[in-house]
């Protein structure tokens, strides 16, 4: 089987968009990531979109209508707040397959400021708990406070680390730094979760272009190329406490551990990582998960900076799902833009110095729905 | 068990079902084959995968709480601060409520506080104030 590399990946300046259509969106990512391969949609073998609000809404499709309609096969991906990245993946795997060598994978969303969670019918929200998703990742915190002591603090200098980092990226939603004090003293939403500590709500696409090896030959492109060293994905798997509370830890688990394999590396080797922090806890926990440090280790590993900018394993170098924002369907593929620029070296202020292998990762899902997850591992050819 | 409720308010949620008598329960699900007790009722085991071993069980009414958090932003209309809490119920299963009758401060809750169940009449924040049965957790 070939490897696959991506030869061209661009996002969008995530931000608030009311005046645009999720197409356009689309396209606008797309042509980037076009222009980035220097190639054109009249070479694209297929299209992998990934949306979540429009799911049945043959977004892919309309994308095209805005920017070449060749008449390639479009599958129309969604899947949480993995949809992007599983987009990607179904892309990578037609490559894989042999069934194309140059195809086009974008995420995007269109949202509303606000909470997400809940649904429809009689609402039982604050008469049977709450079903919003800050509550649901604070309880994911607490989980993590009840088994190893981790502090309030401790989850705010999350906040404090990647809103630092935003300040780097030109194309984060925020760009502000917040210190500690303002954190913890922002509006609590859930706690141990103050306003600052939850995800932005914002618009955005991002694209990515992917290749076989022999295609990348064919077309000259081996000095734009990342090569994709692994692509896993899982689902939840049973957990006790799953029609109480959502389990995103074990998805997250059984993925990186396949990603670990397939790429034949270990969380030692690994340079940076953008993980999916659609809350301050949900950070924390993460760092385990994804084997960064052991298990119980996530509030000292945030304590000494292990995490920042400079630190051994940087993680969310863009400012992450907290300050860049969280369009869910353009998340995933906006991380693995991350992570490719900074292994080309092009990341400017923000570069991690000597990136040789970068890890994305993506878990969503809700309340009584499950969970999605998906991880890369991406490496500078 | 403490009743508030004499009326016929419906249940919230499919799984809080009143017996023949007018008493409510909570509904639940045992696997013969492992072991596993589930909230509600179903025939195949999300854990063991076994079929047609499930046994309809009404579940325990008392438990531990597991893990909470106190949440201060809701839905419009929604009344907060309030407790959003995980109980372990003695019987092995796990449900979501709310947590009354605390502090909604969390550093006076304990993780493992003995609660009881409890079951009222509560009007939905969506329903222009029509009941409904529903259950919540109080300290034992
Ligand atoms: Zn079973």
């Amino acid at each position: 089987m070939s490897d696959v590399y991506i030869v061209g990946v661009d996002m969008i300046k995530f931000g608030r968009y009311p005046e645009r259509t999720v197409p356009s969106l689309a396209a606008e990512a797309a042509l980037m990531a076009l222009d980035d391969a220097g190639l054109g949609i009249g070479q694209m073998q297929a299209l992998y979109c990934g949306n979540l609000g429009q799911a049945g809404g043959m977004v892919g499709q309309r994308l095209l209508a805005e920017i070449g309609q060749t008449g390639i096969p479009v599958t129309n991906v969604a899947n949480a707040c993995a949809t992007g990245a599983t987009a990607f993946r179904d892309a990578w795997m037609s490559i894989k397959a042999g069934v194309y060598d140059v195809v086009l994978a974008v995420g995007v969303e269109q949202m509303g400021k606000g909470l997400l969670g809940g649904g429809a019918g009689v609402s039982t929200e604050g008469l049977i708990g709450s079903g919003t998703m800050p509550a649901m990742f604070a309880q994911i915190g607490m989980e993590h406070t009840r088994k190893h002591g981790t502090t309030f603090e401790q989850f705010a200098r999350v906040s404090v680390k990647n809103h630092f980092h935003s300040t780097l990226n030109p194309k984060s939603m925020y760009r502000v730094e917040t210190p500690l004090e303002q954190v913890m003293a922002a509006e609590m939403i859930a706690y141990p979760n103050t306003k600052l500590m939850c995800s932005v709500n914002v618009d955005g696409s991002a694209a990515a272009v992917l290749a076989s090896e022999a295609a990348v030959k064919r077309l000259g492109l081996m000095d734009r190329a990342v090569r994709v060293r692994a692509s896993a994905m899982s689902s939840n798997p049973f957990a006790e406490r799953q029609l109480a509370m959502p389990d995103f830890s074990a998805a997250t688990r059984l993925a990186a551990k396949s990603a670990y394999e397939a790429a034949g590396v270990g969380p030692d080797d690994i340079n940076l990582v953008e993980l999916h922090d659609c809350f301050a806890t949900a950070e924390i926990v993460h760092y385990e998960n994804l084997g960064l440090c052991a298990d119980g280790d996530a509030g000292r590993m945030i304590d000494t900076g292990e995490t920042q900018l400079g630190g051994r394993v940087p993680v969310n170098v863009s400012g992450g799902l907290l300050s860049k924002g969280h369009p869910l369907g353009a998340t995933g593929i906006a991380n693995i833009y991350e992570v490719a620029t900074h292994l080309r070296g092009a990341a400017g202020e923000r570069q991690v110095e000597g990136a040789r292998l970068g890890m994305t990762h993506v878990v969503g899902g809700g309340p009584g729905m499950g969970t999605a997850c998906a991880i890369h591992i991406l490496e500078k050819v | 068990m403490t009743i508030d409720t004499t009326g016929d308010a419906p249940p919230i949620v499919p799984f809080l079902k009143r017996a023949a008598n007018g008493l409510p329960y909570l509904a639940g699900s045992r696997c013969e084959a492992c072991g596993h007790v589930f909230v509600g009722e179903r025939t195949v085991c999300a854990k063991c995968a076994a079929r047609d071993r499930m046994v309809a069980v009404r579940l325990a009414e008392t438990g531990k709480l597991y893990d909470f958090t106190v949440v201060h932003r809701s839905f419009p209309g929604v009344k907060t601060p309030f407790v959003d809490a995980i109980v372990d119920l003695d019987d092995g299963s796990h449900i979501k409520g709310t947590l009354l009758d605390v502090d909604p401060d969390p550093k006076t809750i304990a993780f493992d506080l003995p609660v009881r169940i409890v079951y009222r009449e509560a009007a939905p924040v969506n329903t222009g104030g029509k009941p409904y049965l529903t259950y919540f957790f109080v300290p034992a």
